[in-house]
Formats: structure tokens, sequence, C-alpha cells
């Protein structure tokens, strides 16, 4: 089994590396791109037992911090 | 009176912050972060660096270490806990203060003195300067732009946490004066109790004239005087 963790940063928040990244697409052809978020992938491999809601408590607690970040978990078999 | 000195991997002004204490007559330990007791330390300090190379958050690992649920415990019993640059970023994943800390507005690492308008005197940690007091201090860091909510943010401002901020040399706090994009140049805060308190700048790399400031002396000295201690001149 595999879970994949996507955290970003929070709307609310500036993402200074997010306007890096926006401003650095415009110039390079795309105007359309209004906005840019910059976060992180975090790829878990599991074996043996464990439950989804232990899976949103590392999120919470360790992958992600809640007052900067939002999280999505998705798992796969 | 006793200080401790806390030592991740990764930590690299435990040295400096330990040299600080000990110039002002202070009986000061390291404490690596796999023990599991401050030995009843009045004083902690969580130190700068990169502790675990800053890995998936600035803190968020050592936030984990063994050496955390004391520090939490000691807190809560009133001894004084200072986190400075890294140890502010440790201190607030721990939730021992309320906020976090994101990359700089402009994305560049920046090392260099900043001037710190003291906001609040009567704390532990202020008491030897009065409020308005500008402060010049050094900074090094990639991550220190401190955000909260804005609920957060106005208990701050309500309960007078914020210690510090970043100003310019006669003492202004303005968008210019501000180095990192910290929500109203926030440098400093303490939590509600005022006995931990978390800062960006450096006070240990500020304390001999000889290295171009002695102004951080006066976070220790007031935290020493706060403890009953007289500093060593």
């Amino acid at each position: 089994m595999k879970a994949k963790v996507i955290v970003l940063p929070k709307q609310s928040i500036l993402d200074p590396q997010g306007v890096a990244v926006r401003d650095a697409v415009q110039h390079h052809g795309l105007p359309a791109v209004k906005s840019a978020r910059v976060g992180k992938v975090i790829e878990l491999e599991l074996d043996g037992a464990f439950s989804e809601d232990q899976l949103h408590e590392v999120c919470r607690d360790l992958l992600s911090n809640p007052v900067i970040e939002d999280y999505h978990l998705s798992v796969e078999n | 009176m006793k200080a401790a000195v806390l030592r991740f991997p990764g930590s690299n002004c435990d040295q400096d912050a330990h040299l600080a204490l000990r110039e002002l007559g202070v009986d000061v330990d390291y404490i690596w972060h796999k023990d599991t007791s401050v030995a009843g330390s009045d004083l902690i300090v969580v130190p700068g660096g990169f502790s675990y190379g800053d890995y998936l958050r600035c803190g968020a690992i050592a936030r984990f270490s063994p050496i955390m649920p004391a520090v939490k415990d000691a807190a809560k019993n009133g001894a004084l806990v200072i986190g400075i640059c890294n140890g502010f970023q440790i201190l607030c994943e721990a939730h021992l203060l309320p906020g976090a800390l994101i990359r700089n507005r402009d994305l560049h690492f920046i090392c260099e003195h900043v001037r710190l308008r003291v906001e609040n005197y009567e704390t532990p940690w202020t008491n030897d300067a009065v409020t308005g007091t500008v402060l010049r201090i050094p900074i090094a860091h990639g991550e220190g732009g401190y955000t909260a909510d804005a609920a957060t943010l106005k208990d701050l401002n309500r309960n007078r946490q914020i210690l510090l901020r970043y100003c310019d040399a006669r003492g202004a706090v303005t968008p210019e004066a501000n180095p990192n994009g910290s929500l109203e140049n926030i440098a400093g805060i303490c939590n509600a109790t005022r006995n931990v308190f978390g800062l960006m700048p450096h006070p240990e790399r500020a304390c001999d004239a000889r290295l171009g400031s002695a102004d951080g002396r006066a976070i220790f000295v007031s935290a020493l005087a706060h403890l009953g201690v007289k500093a060593a001149a």
C-alpha cells in the first residue's frame, strides 16, 4: 500500500516561492498563469496494519503545520 | 540558579549561547536532545542552527526529540525557556508559542545586524530595558517571516506578548525596516505567562562590544534578574 500526502501553503499565507514561480512562468511566456503555490509531496509505503485515522494524525501533527499549511491524503492499493 | 543549552543534531549556536551565559557568571550545562530531563534548570536555551537539517520544516522534527516533553513540563512549571532563531521555530512547532515562521519575503538568507524596538519591558526577558529602547542585534535566517492567524495576532497585541519589532535606527517600526516580511514587523514574542520567549535575532551573538554589539546582553541580564541573580559585569 502507498499513501501520498500533498502539503501546500494555506491560501491565506503569503507564499514567496509561489510568487517567484508565478512571475517566472509569466516571464517565460505564459501570462495566463495567475498564481502558483509551492508545496511538497510525501510518499509513504505501508506494510502492516494501519488506519486512515492514524495517517491523518501523522499528517496533522508532523507532515504539515496546520498554522500555515493544508494537506491532502490519498491512499492507493 | 542553573541554566542549560539544548543540543540537537545540526544546532550551531549552542556554543555561543553557552559562552554568553558563562560570561555573565551563570552555571550552564549542555543537554543532548536524547536526554529526557532538563535536570532542574531554571533557564533553558533552545539554540539556533539547522536541527535535523531543516528537513520537512524548520523545527518540525526537533519538536519530537526525547528532550521536548521535559522542556514542556519545565515551561508549564514556570522555568524560563528562550528559543533563538531555529529555537524559535522549534518552540512554535512544539506549540509552546503561537504562530509559525515561513520563508523570508524575498527568499534570501539574510545575515546582518538589525534594529529591534523593545515593545514591553515588563517581562522576564526585557526588564533590563525600557519600552522603546532600540537594540542592535544580528539576524541570520532564511525562514524568519513570522505569521499567525488574525485571532492569534489580536491576542498577542492585546496581551502585550510582542516583545520585539524590527525598526529603523530611530525606533520607527516601518515596512522598510522589516527584513523578512514578518507580520507587523514581529521579531520576538512570548507566551501568555511570559516565561517562554522566541525570537529570530541572535542576542547571544551580541554580548561583547568587540563583536560589534553588546545589546544582546539586555535579554540575558533581564532573565537573570528575573531569577534573582545579578549578572557578572
